[in-house]
């Protein structure tokens, strides 16, 4: 099993961190350096770097590329300006999630980077091959030629400009990237906070990852990311969308153009289940007890269990036991009271936004 | 490394369990709060609740995970150590001097199968 796991470029830069290294979407991670709740208040205050390099880079071009992308896109690409990124869902026919991923709309004619998630890539790849049928485009994994760095948090803008000279990073504005010939500077992330996303070759990588380091930026582990992804109310593949859930009952219809786009693969079951009617929905819930939901732990109305936890934690940053919750559509309305099944306890919650903190994205 | 203290008993699932009479004063070790790292809650039995030996009692939390206490010995549980509710971190300043519940045995005799400080060092050294 171990063996098995790939090692991304960074590897070995964990290690003399001393990381504490674990598996997660078939690499070998660092989960945490010094603490989760040190990272976390490491990117919430200042500035921290993660080691992104696990996700998928998967490149499409060609004379169809831009309807191609389009049909196997949820969100709607048609007008994207190069330069410009959307987030949204490759969906299967039936409405569920294949993936979520980014559209990087390049800098040339029908061409587009897709950064999916590293547990995903094989899969992703396989179905946009087996969708390509019929287009006239080339689809090429790069995921193994590429590592990231994501620089997040408040002082991310100055550590890309002072420290890695990116002047240019100061301009860009959210979800928008800029390419020189080795590296792509993008300003996303997935922390509720203003900062960047690095793509470069291996070499540049490493040494952007020691420049970052002896500057003082935090290095930060896959721990605090789901803290920080989870607070700003970002979900996860695998939690709050998987191939049993659809973006709509995500609470991600946003990124669902069923209006706007007339096609794209899983629009027509999204249209049935809009006029059907959700039967659940994804909430945030706030538990008054310190007790920590977790995810799979049932939701319960009256002793039956109405739903499911997705994602679950002491919040860090607003120091409340909140969690995600796939729940019956009944139970769903802000303010609802519901209980969280904790081992043997059931603990009292009220329904929220799925938003625990404000995020500070550069506009 | 993590310490052990001699003169306690240790289960397999790492509480350690200091004998007072006929209450037995049950704790985790510091190998325990050491693998959890920082703890951010403790969930504790009621006073009165009656365990069996190998029983779930309570959990212990940190940032990432749970992790489920059993109870090594059998009996009623007669206190709870209430300043772990607003302080769960105390567990990870001293998991020894930091007790979670003491329980009234009803067969000291099951302190026989746990381990000594040097079999639960040796049983660490292998995980």
């Amino acid at each position: 099993m171990e063996e098995n796991l790939l090692k991304t470029c960074l590897y070995d830069k964990h290690v003399a961190l001393g990381a504490l290294m674990s598996p997660f979407g078939g690499f070998i991670m660092p989960i945490q350096y010094t603490n989760i709740t040190d990272e976390h208040n490491a990117v919430r205050h200042r500035a921290g770097m993660f080691d992104v390099s696990h996700m998928g880079e998967i490149f499409v071009s060609g004379p169809d590329a831009d309807k191609f992308v389009n049909h196997i896109f949820s969100n709607d690409i048609r007008g994207m300006e190069d330069g410009k990124i959307l987030y949204g869902m490759m969906l299967y026919p039936n409405g569920t999630t294949v993936d979520d991923l980014l559209v990087y709309k390049e800098f040339e004619p029908n061409s587009y980077l897709l950064v999916v998630n590293a547990s995903n890539i094989a899969k992703d790849y396989e179905w946009l091959c087996a969708q390509k049928d019929g287009y006239d485009v080339t689809v090429v994994n790069e995921s193994d030629n590429w590592g990231q760095i994501a620089l997040q948090g408040p002082e991310a803008e100055k550590y890309a400009v002072e420290t890695l000279g990116l002047a240019k990073a100061a301009e860009l504005g959210f979800y928008t990237y800029y390419r020189t010939e080795d590296m792509i500077v993008s300003r996303t992330g997935y922390t509720g906070e203003d900062g960047f996303e690095i793509y470069a070759p291996h070499a540049v990588i490493n040494e952007m990852w020691d420049t970052l380091l002896a500057a003082g930026v935090a290095p930060c582990g896959l721990g605090c990311r789901d803290t920080l992804r989870f607070e700003a109310g970002l979900p996860l593949y695998g939690h709050e969308l998987s191939d049993e859930i659809t973006p709509l009952e995500a609470g991600l219809g946003m990124f669902a153009k069923v209006k706007d786009k007339e096609e794209f693969i899983g629009r027509d079951a999204l249209v049935e289940q809009k006029q059907a009617g959700l039967t659940r929905k994804s909430v945030g819930i706030e538990l008054q007890d310190k007790a920590i939901p977790r995810a799979g732990y049932p939701v319960e109305v009256d002793g039956v269990q109405v739903g499911v936890v997705t994602t679950g934690y002491r919040s860090i940053s607003t120091d409340r036991s909140v969690c995600v919750a796939l729940v019956d559509k009944a139970y769903t309305e802000l303010g609802t009271n519901v209980e969280i099944r904790i081992r043997k306890k059931v603990f009292p919650g009220i329904v929220t936004k799925r938003r625990f903190y404000e995020t500070n994205y550069k506009k | 490394m993590a310490k052990t203290v001699e003169g306690l008993y240790y289960s397999e699932s790492h509480e350690w369990v200091k004998v007072e009479g006929n209450v037995a004063v049950i704790g985790i070790t510091d190998f325990a709060q050491h693998a959890m790292g920082d703890l951010s809650y403790v969930d504790m039995p009621e006073v009165d609740d009656e365990l069996e030996a190998g029983e779930e009692f309570g959990a212990v939390e940190s940032v990432k995970a749970a992790s489920d206490l059993f109870t090594p010995v059998t009996g009623k549980v007669v206190e709870i150590n209430e300043a772990l509710e607003d302080a769960p971190e105390l567990l990870n300043e001293d998991a020894f001097a930091n007790w979670i519940m003491k329980v009234e045995m009803s067969d000291p005799s099951e302190l026989e199968g746990l381990m000594d400080a040097a079999a639960y060092e040796a049983m660490c050294a292998n995980e």
